[in-house]
């Protein structure tokens, strides 16, 4: 058998393979050429030819090998979601924090194993509560400033037994009062398992203007800090989870979100090692956060062809020798721009789909968009359907069967060679402009994704991509057919949560406040006092969100969007 | 006014102010609603996100403005109607405003009470939101020379 082929060459297959293109052409006639988001060509049928080296276990080794092993092309773990099923993790955040906590008990009650934080605009955007326009609190996350709101939002529920991911953004409060509570109940944080979810800053920087920012340098060093001490004190809590999933929503093609996640990794590694650390003392505790669209085939090679570069990343640039340390952790979120205010019922489909791609992807945790979250904040009845859908593709439609069930699909695994080279590519650029931390300073990749966002917006205009419901089938769109969205948080409620915040304030030990605000700030300055110790006394003496963000702001400086337009 | 004046208004483009409101950052809407409109042959003038309902009010004054895009895709539209009051109370209550993005059905009575003009959904076609915004201008323009003739009288 010669290298490279899976047969002999044979005489009937190159007889069969010309009868069936000659038989394709003769049917299709002059066909519009396809291709992917990522900007592949997609051929109609895919063979033997397309394997990279061919099918032999030499090749097979060298490209995909088993689960848990080599390349981990197949997945992380040897028993994959038959020993390790993946986390339905819901991204909640809603009205005030006795509601988060009524919601998330409830989603627990139906099979939710990951909890998720997500804080209102105020809080993202480093304010305390009683600092915004009052109309504006509650609807997209809950109200959490301080250790106290986190005590109620947490009630009852947990935190030791399942990992808890927040929606948190430097100076890394929500993490700080979660340990609070933690101390509080008596569970040691060496215990504690979760995730710093929006601790990547160059994501912020570059796509999501969601988050209060400190300059650059700052979120630089304020991020090392945070990552350092959960090295120390917390061990299992996974202080940084690279994020491509604001990328991806703000237009990079999957290929770009890709590249550019990586090529931040490779820049928070590489600051790390700056400052004097072992790749495989930190790199075990990287975990990676991404957008899947509904482009199904696309989304599965570029998990799997993500997991087989992050491999070969940790192992040859940063010579990583523990297993653990080359793992491609991740959670999936399923895209919110593919779904439509159109026919919202359709967005179930989709977000179906979009599952599937992460399942055969090989994710770890799975966030399912609501069907109405198009048309405003999901109510209870869309984040239970956003639920149950996992749980139909796990215990009814058996996806935990077989590990990588796509992998060896003449079609899949081409589609993972090529979209690896398109990543390598995207890597490639922004190792040429200096890193990841230069190229978002520069703009470069505000650029790259605006202008995906365009020639998307482009093929969606002139109808190359349909949009079902948008583009393409167009009903009447009747107000009365669409479910109803979730009522207003009632102005009575939001004005006694400001007079019990008051008084939380009112009656700490105002000096230990201080005391703890001082050192913050003298940390910022200093390079051999780790900030984030500072924060967590702050969280500990009842220093609120808003006040420890405007110390951290005034001594670090605020970090403005780029504006590329 | 003869219909000379008029050419000569109508033939500066009509100039846009696009920009987002309250907290909320997202703004892969709006850099592409910018472009929709410079390719319709607008001037845009673009902000990025977070403004002061003040400063949108001042820059709508020192770039004379025909219409104010506002974008909001998570629910900064509440104070919507805060910034119609102080656009009214600086004497541009004759420019429009549009909101673009997400904001339920239940808040579309809160807006039009408000006197926005228009609200784009997702899903709002490109040569859509260039007509509507066109058509919005003219009707602007209309009512400033209305306001200027007033004031003559």
């Amino acid at each position: 058998m010669r290298k490279g082929h899976t047969f002999e060459e044979s005489a009937a297959y190159e007889e069969a393979k010309a009868r069936w293109e000659a038989e394709y052409s003769r049917q299709m006639g002059d066909e519009t050429p396809r291709s992917n988001r990522s900007g592949i060509p997609i051929k109609p049928l895919y063979g033997p030819d397309d394997l990279n080296g061919g099918l032999n276990q030499d090749s097979y080794m060298n490209s995909l090998g088993f689960p848990g092993d080599g390349p981990t092309t197949r997945g992380i773990h040897a028993s994959m979601h038959r020993g390790r099923p993946w986390s339905p993790r819901l991204v909640v955040g809603l009205d005030l924090p006795e509601d988060y906590n009524a919601r998330m008990r409830a989603l627990y009650d139906i099979g939710l194993t990951g909890l998720y934080v997500a804080p209102c605009n105020s809080h993202m955007r480093g304010f305390d509560p009683d600092e915004v326009e009052p109309e504006l609190l509650g609807h997209c996350g809950t109200v959490i400033a301080s250790a106290e709101d986190m005590r109620v939002c947490l009630d009852g529920l947990p935190i030791d037994k399942y990992s808890t991911s927040l929606g948190c953004s430097a100076p890394y409060t929500l993490s700080a009062f979660l340990f609070a509570v933690a101390k509080r109940r008596g569970i040691a944080w060496n215990k504690l398992a979760g995730t710093t979810n929006q601790s990547d800053y160059l994501s912020h920087h570059t796509a999501l203007h969601m988050f209060f920012r400190i300059a650059l340098p700052g979120q630089r060093q304020l991020l090392l800090d945070h990552i350092e001490w959960m090295q120390r004190e917390a061990p299992r809590w996974n202080a940084l989870s690279v994020v491509g999933q604001h990328m991806q929503q703000a237009g990079a093609t999957p290929a770009e979100a890709m590249g550019l996640t990586i090529s931040s990794a490779i820049q928070y590694a590489d600051d790390l090692v700056a400052r004097g650390h072992d790749p495989d003392a930190f790199l075990p505790r990287f975990s990676f956060f991404f957008d899947i669209s509904i482009s199904f085939f696309e989304e599965v090679a570029k998990f799997r062809a993500g997991r087989r570069l992050w491999q070969r990343i940790t192992s040859e640039r940063f010579g990583a020798k523990d297993p653990r340390s080359q793992r491609f952790r991740f959670h999936g979120q399923t895209s919110g721009v593919d779904l439509t205010r159109q026919q919202p019922f359709n967005n179930i489909g989709r977000v179906a789909v979009q599952a599937m791609a992460g399942i055969f992807g090989g994710l770890q945790s799975l966030h399912t968009d609501a069907y109405d979250e198009a048309l405003g904040s999901p109510t209870a009845n869309a984040a239970q359907v956003a639920v149950a859908t996992q749980n139909i593709l796990r215990d009814e439609a058996h996806l935990d069967d077989v590990i990588d069930p796509l992998g060896g699909s003449y079609y899949v695994e081409k589609l993972t060679d090529q979209m690896e080279a398109e990543i390598e590519a995207v890597i490639k650029k922004i190792d040429a402009a200096g890193g990841m931390y230069r190229a978002t300073e520069s703009g470069l990749v505000q650029n790259m994704i605006g202008q995906s966002a365009l020639d998307w917006q482009a093929k969606i205009d002139s109808g190359k991509q349909v949009i079902v419901g948008v583009n393409a089938h167009v009903m009447d769109d009747t107000p009365s057919d669409r479910p109803a969205t979730r009522e207003r948080l009632d102005p009575g409620r939001v004005e006694a949560y400001l007079a019990r915040f008051e008084s939380y304030k009112r009656d700490r030990d105002q000096g230990a406040v201080q005391h703890a605000l001082d050192g913050l700030a003298r940390a910022c300055n200093s390079t051999d006092e780790n900030t984030y110790g500072h924060v967590i006394k702050c969280a500990l003496a009842g220093v609120t969100h808003g006040e420890i963000c405007h110390r951290v702001r005034d001594e670090l400086g605020v970090g403005q969007p780029l504006v590329v337009a | 006014m003869n219909a000379a004046d008029l050419d000569s208004t109508q033939q500066h483009p009509p100039k846009i102010l696009l920009t987002k409101i309250g907290m909320d950052g997202h703004d892969r809407g709006s850099r592409l609603v910018a472009a929709f409109l410079r390719d319709g042959g607008m001037e845009v003038v673009y902000t990025g996100p977070w403004q002061k309902i003040t400063d949108v009010v001042n820059l709508a004054i020192q770039e004379d403005v025909d219409l104010i895009g506002i974008s909001s895709l998570a629910t900064d539209h509440l104070i919507l109607p805060k910034l119609m009051d102080a656009l009214r109370d600086a004497g541009l209550g004759h420019v429009s405003v549009v909101v673009g993005g997400i904001v339920p059905d239940c808040d579309l009575a809160l807006l039009s009470d408000a006197g926005v003009a228009h609200v784009f959904h997702p899903g709002a076609a490109r040569d859509d939101i260039v007509a509507r915004v066109s058509q919005l201008v003219q009707k602007t323009r209309a009512a400033g020379l209305a306001e200027m003739g007033g004031g003559h009288a």
